[in-house]
């Protein structure tokens, strides 16, 4: 099973382009737990709003997931950070659990100067926090973690559809009632400026059945390729 | 614009013989668009017609209240989960951002002949497009002995507002060990896992403050809507607490005394200290005084909401006749884009994209403890006929219930911004 899921998201990583692997380990944290945890972390981390422009002893941790390690302009990294990045370490939820379990573990000349935690829930729990201030998938309520896979295997076919952003701009009424259009999220996430391949391969992903959320399995069931493209059309250039 | 010779004669007598009517909209020859009724159905559509528009068309909404307080979530206003302020909601938005001409007062008349809405203030407004979205009112003498004079004395609180808060602040001042009687209302009505909702919400209030106090509910419908997750989550929660007496225990069977505060079920009286009566329900009298209605609901086309008699007049939510959907704040808005997508097309040249439509209902048991019911549907030469649709399960874990709630939550704010702006 494993491997066939890898395979599928490989498959979509080297069309999408997007950069996401699975990871072997953890199941789905308590990000609640994660916040009261990580207030040792927040000595040294900035996160949530703002956290870009503050100047701390550690780089900020909005849009972890995904980035590739020591990639911030502003921040200056330890050499063996830096290498780590250049050859290809990024941070996922496999990654990051290492690296918090053992940060010398991943890069032995690293600044972060901390014993890591050894307790794999409370990492599980670190990491569903620190999720909520990354991309797709963010902040779902029902969503399983970044742990499991969260992209199908989309087709050709699929992904040369154009989509037509004015239907786009009708169909997204829909999304509408729950989504707010000024990017305030929730309990229910901000859908606004996503990326298109992302918009994509998230609602087949709920179409399939692969992503949990009732509601969003039911709403994408119905929505035909085009009616999809259209939504992703209309929703990565939506005005405020 | 269709002008037919009677619609002609009767404008041009209008013109000619009586005083010509305070017309309210300057609309320098763009269509003109009146809606009444400020709600989920009517708030939405008034937004996206004349957002979507830029301008093109002139959008009127006529609303009696100032503030606006929204039925749903004000079950977890008795509950004490919101404030009243919460589910509050004023038009500033709709007047400021988006160039809608609110008018707060009551249509007391629709004259489909000259096109016109006539106002409790004396004045008319002129309309190429007329939608209706007034909710509901209720049905007289469909509870014996209740009627609207008795309306503080037992609530209905099914138009939120001041007969919530009645409904409240009587629940907070029952006696210690005292028994609060709910009379739930016949099919069809508004929201119908409201009154278990707002059991669920009674019983929680209770079981913090006045434990001993008993719930007794009679009911004429053998069914309702989530019934297995709200007697689960009364079980669990509340045991013992909740009497309910369907149509087989007489709950079809119904009288009030509001004087001595009673209720009787099949012939049994007791003494209760707060009775909230949700009577049988139709269409908001507009649509009546309209003539667009049929026995107790407005007959709708669902491709676009048009009444079945006229093409220039539509009825959105809880008074439509429309088939499968619920009547529910989540259907009128998604029944309104539909509405406000061919509104437009047929006013301007914009596209027209086909019907579909969608409800979510969420409903909270217990603190944390939410649950959903949710369909598709789409339009057909009938009806807005069900595609598909789900259910939340009695099995489900805390952790899925929390975040039901939580999307609940959620949604509430993206509904709201999305009707007001």
């Amino acid at each position: 099973m494993k491997r066939s899921l890898s395979f599928l998201s490989c498959l979509v990583l080297s069309v999408v382009g997007l950069s996401a692997q699975i990871a072997a380990a953890s199941g789905l944290g308590d990000s609640e737990r994660g916040r009261e945890l990580f207030v040792e972390c927040s000595g040294c981390h900035a996160i949530g709003m703002g956290a870009e422009e503050r100047v701390e002893i550690g780089p900020h941790l909005n849009l972890l997931f995904g980035r590739t390690a020591a990639s911030l302009d502003n921040y200056r990294y330890s050499d063996s950070l830096t290498r780590a990045g250049a050859n290809g370490l990024e941070w996922q939820a496999d990654t990051l659990d290492a690296y918090i379990k053992n940060p010398y573990s991943i890069a032995s000349g690293t600044r972060m100067s901390f014993k890591g935690v050894s307790d794999g829930q409370q990492r599980d729990d670190l990491i569903a926090y620190l999720r909520l201030f990354s991309d797709d998938p963010a902040d779902f309520p029902e969503a399983a973690p970044t742990a499991n896979p969260s992209f199908v295997a989309l087709t050709p076919e699929i992904l040369a559809v154009v989509g037509d952003a004015e239907y786009g701009e009708y169909l997204s009424a829909e999304c509408k009632t729950c989504h707010q259009t000024s990017g305030e999220s929730n309990g229910i996430p901000s859908i606004i400026w996503w990326p298109e391949g992302k918009f994509v391969s998230a609602m087949h992903a709920y179409k399939e059945k692969l992503r949990p959320n009732q509601v969003m399995q039911l709403v994408a069931s119905r929505l035909s390729n085009d009616e999809i493209a259209a939504l992703a059309a209309y929703f990565e250039i939506i005005e405020e | 614009m269709k002008l037919n010779r009677r619609s002609f004669l009767s404008t041009a007598i209008a013109a000619s013989v009586l005083p010509a009517p305070i017309v309210h909209a300057s609309n320098h020859g763009r269509p003109i668009v009146v809606v009444v009724g400020g709600g989920a159905g009517g708030a939405t559509v008034a937004r996206y017609i004349a957002n979507d528009s830029n301008g093109e068309i002139s959008v009127i909404l006529v609303e009696p209240t100032r503030k606006y307080y929204t039925c749903f979530f004000s079950n977890l206003y008795l509950g004490g989960f919101k404030e009243i302020d919460d589910i509050g909601h004023t038009y500033g938005n709709l007047a400021g951002n988006y160039g809608v001409n609110v008018v707060h007062d009551w249509a007391v008349g629709v004259d489909r002949t000259a096109k016109q809405v006539s106002l409790a203030g004396g004045s008319a407004l002129t309309y190429d497009k007329l939608i209706l979205s007034p909710g509901i009112d209720f049905l007289e003498d469909s509870v014996e002995g209740w009627s609207l004079s008795a309306q503080n004395r037992m609530p209905h609180a099914y138009k939120a507002g001041s007969q919530t808060q009645l409904l409240r602040a009587q629940l907070n001042s029952m006696p210690e060990g005292g028994v609060f009687a709910l009379v739930a209302p016949p099919n069809p009505f508004r929201c119908p896992p409201g009154p278990y909702e707002r059991i669920s919400m009674v019983a929680h209030h209770l079981k913090e403050n006045n434990p001993t106090a008993k719930i007794i509910v009679a009911d004429p419908k053998e069914k309702f809507s989530k019934q297995s997750l709200f007697e689960q989550g009364w079980n669990r929660h509340y045991p013992g607490m909740v009497d309910r007496y369907g149509p087989d225990f007489g709950g079809d069977k119904v009288s009030v005394d509001p004087e001595a505060m009673t209720l009787t079920i099949d012939g049994e009286t007791t003494k209760v200290d707060v009775c909230n009566v949700i009577p049988a329900q139709k269409a908001g009298h507009i649509a009546e005084l309209a003539g667009v209605t049929d026995g107790n609901w407005a007959p709708v086309n669902a491709v676009d909401m048009s009444t079945k008699v006229d093409p220039d007049v539509y009825v959105l939510g809880d008074a439509s006749k429309q088939g499968d959907m619920p009547k529910s704040a989540f259907s009128a808005n998604s029944q309104a884009k539909v509405c406000a997508n061919a509104v437009r097309g047929a006013l301007t040249d914009s596209r027209v994209f086909p019907a579909k439509f969608s409800n979510t209902c969420w409903s909270l048991i217990e603190t944390n403890d939410g649950v959903k019911v949710g369909a598709t549907y789409e339009a057909t030469d009938e009806k807005i006929a069900k595609v598909d649709g789900f259910i939340s399960s009695t099995d489900e874990t805390p952790d899925i219930r929390k975040a039901t709630y939580e999307e609940s939550e959620g949604w509430y704010a993206g509904i709201s911004a999305d009707m007001f702006g």
